[in-house]
């Protein structure tokens, strides 16, 4: 049976090159993690001045709607022009596409908090600061963890097409498979441990993104 | 004076002039509430006060230091404010919540922990509430959380925005009496913003009430009952509570019997006699020459010095208790029910016997504030009938007992 042999090759597959698919799922995890990770230290930020000046939301993230509209591996051309070949390009990329999930829910989140409890905080006598770390982080927490989501599992499939442009990570596997005849469990070879990666990726924050959510807040028994 | 509303003002941007001209005085202890309809600027001016708003033009002093020349942050610091609903934080414990403000002000870790437990206290909920997250309470106990954090800080003066506006009845009243000790045993200062009158008239100390951002009247619960300006705060205070308001504001000269039993001092004790059996009474009052009144006899006083010709001053009690015509009822009330009086005379300014109030005079009273208002169309002739229907009542129940004039 076809399918039998499929199933036996892949487990040679992953048997004789077990270090190597090993090896590249770390530097596939890795890649999308930095654009994620970038994204988030631009996109947080600039979520939060956007909704606290809100004129300025609309430009924003319609900016960050454009970028996403973009097919990514057009997006993974046009950036190669300027960034060559490489690891680097893929890194841009996934942060240009994680960048309006962060942006949008970070901005979400903070509008969505409670204007009482805000102005309660202020009331009492927090400063700006003390508002945005005691109130209005926490409490918009558990949506931008979702939008770290999105973003994380959307960086996993971008990082694998960037192996297009020699970022290496699974995308490489899955080309050899496509380049050698009767590839087919070579391809899976790739393709399985980036799905599983990205349901992972998905599980956990979405675990986390749970715990964070304040309506969650009960006493532990 | 501890606060000070100098000509507030506040307009909106788009031009809507929401306080206009607003000034009071707050003195340490005060509670002063603002009640108006909604949109009359209560919640505007009560935010000018921590900085919230800034006033468009208009002074605020804190004890002669002007409040716009202070760091808001620090200046909210030192008033607690109490806000309808929420306002707690839901993502602290309750703990968390009611030592924000110490945590703020970088209050070590022990002494907060001191304060918790001692706020809990005073919000009369148990200690293990303060491991719970406000979801966990019900909105009144939230609410009990919320007014102690107001004073969780030491604050003097606590600012409060209809706090107990979503609560059901019940819960509020139990809330006001919270409020009305802490008020009592910590002597804060409150300024209090409500819908609700009967709210207002039980915390006062002063009312202010407002209307289309002015104030329309400010005094004393008391004397806005007494004297409400115009019809804006007789509608605001309602047809019901004036009237129910009426025993506290009538003067015992309205509710008196007039032409009380009495006898000079000068007659003598058999001309007493006679007039106690005439008039079927068991104690005269005795006034001098002038009407002023000197004393009261009764017939056991009369039994044991009798003689025919003796003169009533040498026997009758010098020690008597009176009023006043001019007193209010109220205050008249206690001395005759508590401490058991059957009746009381009545003096005039001039010390003069005006005429006596008897226990049943003032059951009359009750009687009428309570039920007579439908035929309340003229006020003293039913009033006075009525009195009288109810002395004879009494009589024919205990007929011995007769009071004075009957
Ligand atoms: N930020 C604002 N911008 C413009 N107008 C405002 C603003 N806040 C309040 N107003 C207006 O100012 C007036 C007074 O508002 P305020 O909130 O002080 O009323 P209030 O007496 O507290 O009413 P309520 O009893 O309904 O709470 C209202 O007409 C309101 O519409
Ligand atoms: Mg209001």
């Amino acid at each position: 049976m076809a399918g039998m042999n499929l199933w036996q090759q892949l487990i040679t597959y992953f048997m004789q090159n077990g270090m190597y698919v090993l090896q590249q799922f770390g530097r596939h995890f890795l890649i999308s993690i930095y654009g994620v990770l970038l994204a988030a230290i631009v996109g947080i930020p600039l979520g939060i001045f956007i909704s606290r000046y809100r004129k300025l939301s609309s430009t924003v993230v319609g900016l960050a709607n454009v970028i996403q509209t973009i097919p990514s591996l057009a997006m993974l051309s046009i950036l190669m022009l300027g960034l060559g070949l490489g690891v680097n390009t893929v890194i841009v990329t996934v942060f240009l596409y994680s960048l309006l999930p962060i942006l949008k829910n970070t901005y979400t989140g903070m509008q969505n908090v409670n204007k009482d409890v805000i102005d309660a905080g202020k009331g009492i006598g927090m400063t700006s600061w003390q508002r945005l770390y005691y109130v209005e982080l926490p409490l918009s927490m558990s949506v931008i963890m979702a939008g770290l989501r999105n973003a994380l599992v959307l960086a996993i499939g971008i990082t694998a097409i960037g192996s297009f442009v020699g970022a290496g990570g699974l995308g490489d596997i899955i080309i050899r498979g496509t380049n050698a005849t009767d590839g087919g469990a070579i391809i899976l070879a790739g393709a399985l441990p980036t799905a599983l990666m990205a349901i992972i990726a998905d599980g956990v924050l979405g675990f986390l993104e749970h715990r964070l959510d304040p309506s969650s807040k009960k006493v532990k028994n | 004076m501890l606060i000070s509303l100098q000509h507030l003002r506040k307009e909106y941007p788009g031009g809507k002039v929401a306080v206009e001209d607003v000034s009071v005085d707050i003195n340490a202890g005060d509670f002063v509430c603002f009640i108006g309809t909604s949109g009359s600027g209560k919640t505007t001016t009560l935010r000018m006060i921590n900085r919230m708003i800034n006033p468009t033009s208009g002074k605020i002093l804190l004890n002669d230091e002007d409040v716009t020349k202070m760091d808001p942050v620090k200046l909210r610091r030192k008033l607690g404010y109490v806000i309808q609903d929420v306002g707690l934080m839901p993502h602290m414990t309750i703990r968390d919540n009611i030592t924000l403000v110490p945590k703020l002000l970088k209050w070590s870790k022990e002494k907060r922990a001191q304060r918790a437990e001692k706020l809990i206290k005073l919000a009369q909920l148990p200690t293990e509430f303060l491991d719970r997250y406000p979801s966990e309470l019900s909105g009144g106990q939230q609410q009990r959380i919320g007014v102690v954090r107001a004073f969780a800080a030491n604050q003097d003066i606590i600012l409060m925005d209809e706090p107990f506006g979503a609560l059901d009845p019940i819960t509020r009243e139990s809330l006001q009496d919270l409020v009305l000790d802490l008020q009592k045993r910590l002597g804060k200062t409150f300024i209090f913003v409500t819908h609700d009158m009967d709210e207002a008239l039980r915390l006062a100390t002063k009312i202010v009430i407002m209307s289309e951002g002015k104030i329309v009247q400010m005094d004393s619960p008391d004397n806005i009952l007494k004297h409400p300006k115009n019809d804006f705060v007789k509608h605001l205070i309602g047809e019901d509570r004036l009237i129910q308001a009426r025993p506290s504001v009538t003067t015992v000269g309205q509710i008196m019997l007039k032409a009380p039993i009495s006898i000079s001092e000068n007659a003598s004790l058999h001309r007493a006699l006679q007039t106690m059996h005439e008039k079927r009474v068991d104690t005269l009052l005795v006034t001098d020459d002038e009407d002023h009144l000197v004393g009261v006899l009764d017939i056991e006083q009369l039994d044991l010095g009798y003689h025919r010709k003796r003169p009533v001053s040498e026997v009758m009690n010098r020690e008597i208790y009176f009023v006043h015509e001019s007193s209010i009822i109220r205050d008249s009330v206690n001395r005759i029910l508590k401490l058991g009086y059957r009746n009381i005379p009545v003096i005039n300014q001039a010390g003069k016997l005006v005429g006596i109030v008897t226990r049943a005079t003032l059951v009359d009273m009750v009687y009428d504030a309570l039920w007579g208002q439908e035929d309340s169309g003229d006020d003293a002739v039913p009033e006075l009938k009525n009195a009288v229907t109810a002395q004879q009542k009494k009589d024919t129940i205990a007929p011995a007992k007769g009071a004075l004039d009957d």
